[in-house]
């Protein structure tokens, strides 16, 4: 199972290549990772996802509970938050197909960034599943390239 | 008070107790050396930087003070990564400062940069660089508590040489504010007393103490345990001296090179304390036999241990000392009959007969083990005992008998030759009216050999005991059990004179090759007051043993059988 991990660490230099170097110095992978402030300038805020079958989870967070810098973790309920990720897809598209890429972009709610000649830009925010979707079927007419963000992710409150 | 920042590190360095530094100047801490100039803090002059680093951390380990040591940027830095990464994996108090290059210069690989904070990230506690001067006497404090508090360990502090030349308002600050380091202490009082409960209905306890006891200063409050369950104990290579070898209960080291009896006891045991141990693999061989069929506490400060490599029924996380002292409240709540582990006891006492830690000795020629029970009989056991790596190590850990907490220092965790003798120098340091020796290996003892100039140049009198046996005598070792004896590279066919290099240096040297003479040379080297090297000639193709091969379970030894 995947799991999100949301990361409350101090905002000094360095934290990111503590992190980073702490999951490749234990043999953990990183399926995604965002960083990002959050509304104090002090502290800012990972989401790292990371792949539970293969990792023990436990040892991950413990493990990143030990670096000084990190504040606090929280492994996301999955029943319980909403997760967004960006992309930005790059399809090749002639004028023949033009209209069926669009089409596909308007049902996954996906906005046109640029249109050239010979390709298409689509930004699309959604779960990882939509994205992975909309790449899917984007597929045949041929991606150039993809730039997603990586999982982002909130609680949400009690109803 | 308007002060240079090379001011405030020695003031701060003043503020946190320090007494001792060991180290090497170099171009961009010559500020931080000017200052240290007039300071009445005592700066010991290493040979290596690698020297000053083992110093600290044997002076951590014999006072429980926090080891401190200074090198230049660069090639002065990295010459301290093999000493920080030793502090870390065994858990000792260190704080490293380096110089950096100009801040400015950061970056631009300018003369003698190196990345240390980058470089040694895997391998400390927290490290600190420096950018603005202001940040000293905080960093200062934040790193002594961070070193010295929780499970210890390294902390580098990187200063660049501008932030040393800077002026800044000095203060101490009051408090640490840390926002995410808050270790736990106190054990969890229901965690507690399940523990107890199992306890006080197991009939075959082994308690099994590790290092942790030694940096909390829990050796009474373990005895106190050991005497009210009546369970054996026994402990690792970190926790030698916790538990005194000379009573009864005592079981020794167990482990790849433990005694049998400990390895039996495990084993066969029902329930497992472990005590700020780590389950490390040459304590456990092969993790699925290990000690099976127990039920397994684990009392450890770092959370991060427990069932890191073996699930753990009921684990405490907290500070030893604590910890074991509400357990012996709860314990005692619960009437526990000292009389139902007497079969266990009495099986304990079968297989120290059956499986004794034995050497065949010979008439004149020195017997390795020989040394070791002669240093232990002619100091009475009090000696501070540090080792190299190696064999030397092995003997040293098996036939002393150790009997006190902080008075057996060795590289455990990183298994560092050339650890030792600077390290010894550190002990001496921070313990000066003790005798403290190392015990040895020919291969180890060249690896700092040059610290040499060091305890000679302040007086340092320790001993260097070399168990020489002119190979890399543990690695021989196993290319003679595993390897069809192709000593690829393990025999040293070219060696020094020891005592002559000793005299050299202005230490006492001594060449000793018969039996007889052993505990006379030692004598005549504690008298001398002086850094002295006895070179014992010894048995050269002697083992170790028992050896339990890596990845086996640990009833598989070689060796160590009546
Ligand atoms: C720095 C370092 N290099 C290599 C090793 C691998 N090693 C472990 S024991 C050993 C032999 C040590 O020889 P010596 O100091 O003579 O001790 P002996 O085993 O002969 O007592 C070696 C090379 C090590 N532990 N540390
Ligand atoms: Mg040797």
């Amino acid at each position: 199972m995947k799991h999100t991990l949301s990361v409350l660490v101090e905002n000094k230099p360095g934290v990111l290549s503590r992190i980073a170097g702490l999951f490749s110095r234990r043999g953990f992978n990183i399926d995604s990772l965002a960083v990002g402030v959050t509304d104090d300038p002090d502290i800012s805020r990972m989401t790292i996802t990371v792949d539970g079958k293969e990792q023990p989870i436990e040892q991950v967070t413990k493990q990143l509970h030990k670096l000084i810098n990190v504040i606090k973790i929280t492994d996301l309920d999955p029943h319980n938050t909403v997760a967004r990720e960006l992309a930005l897809i790059k399809v090749k598209s002639a004028a023949r197909n033009r209209g069926e890429i669009m089409q596909v972009a308007e049902i996954f709610r996906a906005n046109i960034l640029d249109v050239a000649r010979n390709t298409m830009t689509l930004e699309i925010t959604g779960t990882t599943e939509k994205i992975d979707a909309l790449e899917k079927l984007l597929e045949p007419h041929g991606v150039v390239e993809v730039v997603r963000t990586g999982r982002i992710a909130i609680e949400r409150s009690e109803k | 008070m308007l002060i240079k920042g090379s001011e405030a590190i020695v003031e701060s360095l003043k503020a946190n107790g320090v007494e001792a530094i060991f180290g090497l100047p170099g171009g961009v801490v010559i500020p931080l050396y000017d200052s240290l100039y007039d300071a009445d803090i005592k700066h010991y002059l290493v040979r290596h930087e690698q020297g000053a680093a083992h110093a600290a951390d044997g002076y951590a380990r014999a006072t429980g003070k926090t080891g401190v040591c200074i090198a230049t940027s660069g090639p002065g830095a990295t010459n301290l990564v093999t000493g920080i990464a030793n502090a870390y994996m065994d858990s000792s108090p260190m704080v490293a400062i380096t110089g950096q290059v100009r801040s400015g210069l950061i970056g631009t690989d300018g003369f003698q940069e190196a990345d240390i904070t980058g470089i040694t990230q895997p391998i400390v506690k927290h490290s600190y660089l420096i950018k603005d001067p202001k940040d000293i006497p905080r960093v200062f404090k934040e790193a002594f508590y961070i070193a010295s508090t929780g499970r210890p360990g390294p902390v580098v502090i990187d200063i660049p040489v501008d932030m040393q030349l800077a002026e800044i308002d000095y203060k101490q600050p009051s408090r640490v504010q840390l926002l995410g380091y808050k270790p736990t202490l106190k054990g969890h009082k229901r965690q507690i007393k399940a523990a107890a409960k199992l306890i006080a209905a197991a009939e075959r306890p082994v308690i099994y103490a590790g290092g942790g006891i030694v940096s909390a200063n829990a050796e009474k409050e373990l005895r106190r345990l050991a005497k009210l369950v009546q369970a054996p104990v026994t402990t690792t290579l970190m926790g030698l001296g916790s538990y005194p070898e000379t009573d009864k209960l005592s079981l020794g080291m167990l482990g790849m090179h433990g005694t049998g009896y400990a390895n039996y006891a495990v084993t066969h045991s029902d329930l497992l304390i472990a005590v700020g141990a780590r389950f490390d693999d040459r304590v456990t061989g092969k993790l699925e036999t290990f000690a099976k069929d127990a039920k397994k506490i684990h009392i450890d400060l770092d959370p991060a241990e427990i069932s890191k490599n073996v699930p753990i029924d009921v684990p405490i996380v907290g500070d030893a000392k604590n910890v074991l002292r509400d357990l012996l409240v709860e314990l005692k709540k619960l009437d526990v009959d000292p009389k139902r582990t007497r079969p266990w006891i009495r099986q304990m006492n079968q297989w120290k007969k059956s499986h004794p830690l034995q050497y065949k000795d010979l008439k004149r020629e020195i017997m390795p083990q020989f040394v070791v029970e002669e240093i232990y009989r002619v100091t009475r056991g009090k000696a501070v005992i540090c080792t190299e790596v190696g064999q030397n190590q092995m003997w040293a850990a098996l036939f002393y008998k150790h009997t006190n907490p902080r008075n057996f220092i060795t590289s455990g965790g990183l298994g560092t030759m050339g650890f030792g003798f600077p390290a010894s120098i550190g002990a001496k340091v921070g313990r000066p009216r003790e005798t403290v020796i190392d015990i040895a290996g020919d291969g180890s003892f060249q690896m700092n050999i040059q610290e040499l100039a060091t305890a000679v140049n302040y007086n340092i009198p320790v001993i260097v005991a070399i168990l020489n046996n002119g190979y890399l005598g543990m690695v021989r070792q196993w290319q003679e059990l595993f390897w069809g004896k192709r000593y690829s590279e393990t025999c040293i066919e070219c060696q020094p004179d020891f005592a002559k290099v000793a005299e050299a240096y202005g230490a006492l040297g001594m060449t000793i090759k018969d039996k007889k003479d052993v505990a006379d040379a030692l004598r005549t080297a504690i008298k001398a007051r002086k850094p002295a090297v006895l070179d014992f000639r010894v048995k050269q193709e002697e083992n170790v043993f028992p050896m339990v091969p890596a990845g086996k379970s640990i009833t598989e030894m070689i060796g160590g059988h009546k």
